[in-house]
């Protein structure tokens, strides 16, 4: 089976048709798994009490919204490189939800910066950097909306998604490069892990369920561009 | 060389060059991206210390002192090696505790105390249960949060007159 035919639209919309639906039922399942556990079974924090369990919504949501603008910059290189017309459109099938995540990253974030450090807001270098990601998603989506020519939106929509990824190491490394309200990471490649293992169990749980969502939607909105791209492919491929 | 492939170097030369230029700028701004300064900064005067910044560190403990109007604390940032003196009228935040880190914002008087308009608290990246931060200690181990959450802090109240 040759893997490549599902770049072409033609053949991809019957495929995401069978293949969201699973994704979905994946994401609620492990949402409500996830929720459950961290909502109920994993234990208060011993600095922070129960105001904590926020960080099962925040760092998910904040995890999502830079992992999908680095995917958008990686189909954006495909697309400007190889032409490609289905990267181009998973790059804007992925930008509404990742904006959502930046949004829901940062309104999480200053419900939980009231009660721990007492402010909703601070122009601390990560949350800077983050406001900037949201920025940048916005600015990707009236970019390429305001085009009105599809191969010249995609071509712009790809530049500003390459050259806005340099972004996302700077928000990563904020919380070490420079002082910040934020703590250092708690999941490090040289320091383990350092939450009890309850609560990493309810955060896998989170980021998967995220994971499955975002590519759900993502499918979905791809199968939207391509009945309006190419109704032709669709009406052809599949009776619906 | 393909057409793609060209175009594929372009985009991978640009992302680089980019990336450089990038790291260039926050290197030239970095002491504008700090969100606050070190006590040792401030005492070796490398802040200007005419005008309002922030401060962070450890609020070192044994020095919280509650002043007789009930409202204004008195304690000192350390970094454990220099300590600032704040003084600040208004509600801390929760996770405010000796030991534990904190940022202020304000600005230096004339006589040596910095004088702190807000107070940020900051906590550290351990999550665990209680229990557990208990065992720890008990195991020898130094758990930084010394105080459980939802317990007030421990505040030396100074003899009213």
């Amino acid at each position: 089976m040759n893997l490549y035919r599902y770049a072409s639209p033609a053949s991809f919309y019957p495929l995401a048709g069978r293949l969201w639906p699973v994704f979905a039922v994946i994401a609620a399942l492990l949402a409500v798994y996830g929720l459950y556990e961290g909502l109920f079974v994993a234990p208060t924090d011993f600095q922070q009490g129960e105001v904590y369990r926020i960080v099962f919504i925040h760092v998910p949501a904040a995890w999502m919204g830079m992992f999908i603008y680095l995917v958008m910059a990686f189909y954006g290189v495909l697309a400007l490189s190889f032409n490609t017309r289905l990267s181009a459109m998973m790059m804007r099938a992925l930008a509404p939800t990742g904006m959502l995540f930046t949004f829901l990253a940062l309104w999480t974030g200053a419900l939980w910066g009231k009660p721990t450090w007492g402010t909703y807001w601070i122009w601390d270098g990560r949350m800077t950097s983050t406001l900037v990601l949201f920025f940048l998603y916005v600015g990707f989506i009236a970019l390429t909306e305001s085009i009105d020519d599809e191969r010249r939106a995609d071509r712009a929509g790809a530049l500003l998604a390459i050259v806005g990824s340099v972004n996302i190491p700077i928000i990563y490394f904020s919380v070490t490069w420079w002082n910040s309200l934020h703590q250092g990471l708690t999941f490090s490649k040289s320091g383990g892990s350092k939450m009890a293992p309850d609560m990493v169990i309810a955060m896998v749980a989170m980021v998967f369920a995220c994971w499955a969502y975002s590519i759900a939607v993502a499918l979905v909105r791809a199968r939207a561009i391509i009945r309006e791209r190419e109704p032709a492919h669709v009406w052809n491929g599949e009776a619906a | 060389m393909k057409n793609r492939h060209r175009r594929f170097a372009w985009i991978a030369v640009g992302v680089a060059v980019l990336s450089v230029a990038v790291a260039l700028v926050l290197k030239a701004f970095q002491s504008n991206l700090v969100l606050f300064r070190t006590p040792t900064e401030v005492a070796e005067k490398k802040v200007p210390l005419d005008r309002a910044f922030r401060l962070g560190g450890l609020v070192q403990a044994g020095t919280l002192k509650r002043q007789p109007d009930g409202l204004t604390v008195r304690f000192e940032v350390t970094d454990t090696a220099k300590a600032i003196p704040v003084r600040y009228t208004g509600i801390l935040p929760d996770l405010f505790k000796e030991g534990k880190g904190v940022v202020v914002q304000g600005k230096m008087e004339p006589g040596g105390d910095f004088i702190a308009t807000e107070v940020l608290a900051k906590h550290d990246e351990n999550y665990m249960a209680p229990e557990a931060a208990e065992a720890l200690r008990k195991a020898g181990h130094p758990v930084k949060g010394e105080i459980f959450a939802g317990e007030k802090p421990v505040v030396t109240q100074q003899p009213t007159k």
